[in-house]
């Protein structure tokens, strides 16, 4: 310990200005960071608003308790999962797809252009997304109940259907996203020698063949690290996609409540805040176990691919 | 014998060929609707906020603007104030937050960057972990209304997303490709830690600093999140959230005025609505263009370092 901190003044004098240069940064990430990781107390507590985080009395597991008695716990959890699966698989696999094509085609101006347009999506803010989602299937004016009845068919009320939103978050979800990460695939495709598939190209394989044998082990370790990087989020819902998409309709709760609107919405509404705190530590512990579970065994496997 | 051969070496060409045909058909005419789905909402929306607002109700949105009128725009800008505010919130706390972001944030890379400095894995780390466990959002929003008093207060805005651990790594690979002997020659020379930086790091990765810097910018812009949680006086209100809280009124309005039948005057109508959204959208429509290849570029650099 004593060397230790002897060592450590020691760096100190030797690189005093490199100390302060990182404050600043260290700072910020400590009060914003850092500090609110206390407020993770408040699901072993009974919160009242005017004792404060640290003030109010403790309840054990009460929090807990009322989460999985009432049944939301499990349907909050259910929900994140199986959305954060599709999802992943969803938008990963068309970008994968894009990126292959798009590394594969030989007319430069369609291949800048349509490249333009994928990725164009992912900036834009979710409030726009929202709005385009309320315009196309809003019961009244919505491009999708104008399109049915040109053609002689009755409008249909989506936002009184619960049934289709999984497939409607799945789209917007990779109409965003797809962009974005094709051009990672694209940067782990184009990092490989032409001469690899010219060569191919010479002993007679065809362009299946060359993606099958050379494309696909080259992005190998991105789909990894992008897998990885997905399943330590899986009980991470994207609020502000959920939140936009959906909004206040109380009807489609059951089958669009991820995690984080639930806790968005308890939080404003005042429901029950110790409960609301016991869902995102529950939430904040086991992403941290599972990402430390599945790297540690990435890095057992396959050492090269692990994330730390 | 040769003629076989020959013949096979033929038959595989063609083969190959068919294949990279069908390869090209399938693949060309997939991105092409990709693309074409991307574009949509956006050609719909602009040609929506030029349409007349009664040929909307009764054909619907279409890809040339119905009946082609300024009206929406004329309305949203009979009262400029409350758009222009908002829009200088949002150019204030993007151009105020990524400049300073980004002095902070180019400072703790180059630090994390210098093999020398011994404590550099353990600062490291101590920025990574924020992104495997966090406080979550319920005592992150009662620590900063209680104990850090953001509420309505714009600091709320710009500090909180400051820092992202994911810039920081993009921007420590970009200072890591600067090479070590420079910095080196400036100590020899007399410089100070902090006088290298200035002169000599900050110059030499400005394809970085745009790249980070542009990164931070369309984060700040597109941010609602934080204005819903922490902003209460409208005048406070940046771009995105003016939009989102116009629109959920107006949909809350319309929704009861459905339910009970009754009749709501003076409810935004969608060209309206299609008008503010082309406003917000408007900057970031017009500079892709030019910051797109940037933004390829963090990404690449992000893919590759992993």
């Amino acid at each position: 310990m004593k060397e230790h901190l002897r060592n450590a003044g020691k760096e100190w004098s030797r690189n005093r200005t490199l100390f302060l240069m990182i404050l600043p940064a260290v700072l910020i990430v400590l009060i914003f960071s850092y500090l609110p990781m206390s407020g993770l107390i408040l699901a072993f507590k009974d919160y009242r608003y005017n004792m404060g985080i640290f003030g109010s009395p403790w309840n054990g597991l009460q929090n807990f308790k009322f989460l999985f008695a009432s049944g939301t716990g499990w349907l909050i959890t259910k929900n994140t999962i199986l959305y954060n699966l599709v999802n992943l698989i969803t938008s990963q696999g068309l970008a994968i797809l894009i990126a292959i094509v798009l590394s594969e085609i030989k007319i430069i101006p369609f291949k800048k252009a349509t490249q333009s347009m994928i990725f164009f999506p992912y900036f834009i803010s979710w409030v726009i997304v929202g709005t385009f989602v309320y315009n196309i299937f809003n019961y009244e004016t919505g491009l999708l109940n104008s399109l049915l009845t040109q053609f002689g068919v009755d409008a249909v009320n989506v936002y009184a259907m619960p049934g289709v939103w999984p497939l409607i978050i799945c789209i917007f979800n990779a109409w965003k996203w797809c962009g974005y990460n094709s051009v990672v695939y694209i940067a782990a495709i184009t990092g490989v020698d032409t001469e690899c598939h010219e060569a191919a190209k010479i002993d007679g394989a065809n362009i299946f063949q060359r993606i099958q044998h050379i494309t696909l082990p080259a992005i190998r370790p991105t789909i990894i690290t992008m897998l990885l990087l997905n399943v330590g989020r899986i009980l991470r819902g994207d609020f502000e996609m959920f939140y936009q998409i959906v909004g206040n309709n109380g009807q489609l709760y059951n089958a669009t409540d991820v995690i984080d609107t639930y806790v968005f919405r308890s939080l404003t509404t005042s429901g029950n805040m110790g409960m609301t705190a016991a869902a995102t530590l529950y939430q904040s512990v086991l992403c941290f176990v599972i990402i430390m579970v599945v790297n540690t065994i990435v890095r057992k496997v396959d050492s090269d691919n692990a994330l730390f | 014998m040769i003629a076989s051969k020959k013949n096979a070496v033929v038959s595989n060409r063609i083969r190959d060929d068919s294949s990279t045909k069908v390869f090209n058909a399938v693949g060309y005419t997939l991105v092409g609707l990709v693309a074409l789905v991307c574009l949509l909402p956006f050609i719909f929306m602009i040609s929506g906020s030029f349409s007349d607002e009664r040929m909307i109700r009764l054909n619907g949105y279409s890809i040339l603007p119905r009946g082609f009128t300024l009206e929406a725009y004329s309305t949203v800008f009979k009262f400029p104030q409350k758009i222009l505010r908002a829009y200088g919130v949002s150019i204030g706390i993007t151009i105020v937050g990524t400049i300073i972001g980004l002095f902070v944030l180019t400072m703790a890379a180059y630090v994390i960057s210098r093999q020398d400095f011994k404590y550099r894995n353990k600062f490291s780390f101590f920025f990574y972990f924020t992104t495997l466990f966090n406080g979550g959002m319920v005592s992150t929003y009662i620590f900063y209304i209680q104990y850090l008093h953001l509420k309505d207060n714009l600091l709320a805005l710009i500090l909180p997303g400051m820092l992202s651990v994911f810039n920081l790594l993009i921007m420590r690979s970009f200072v890591a490709g600067i090479p070590v002997a420079l910095i080196e020659s400036a100590k020899l020379d007399g410089a100070g830690e902090f006088t290298t930086f200035i002169r000599i790091i900050l110059p030499l990765c400005k394809s970085g600093l745009a790249t980070i810097g542009l990164f931070m910018a369309l984060h700040y812009w597109n941010d609602w999140y934080n204005a819903m949680l922490y902003i209460n006086s409208e005048a406070k209100y940046p771009l995105q959230y003016m939009l989102y809280d116009m629109l959920n009124q107006a949909q809350a309005l319309a929704r009861i005025a459905a339910q009970s039948g009754v009749q709501v005057d003076n409810l935004p109508t969608n060209t309206i609505k299609l008008a503010m959204a082309v406003v917000v959208t408007g900057p970031i429509i017009l500079l892709y263009p030019f910051v797109q290849k940037y933004f390829v570029k963090g990404i690449t650099v992000g893919a590759v370092k992993g």
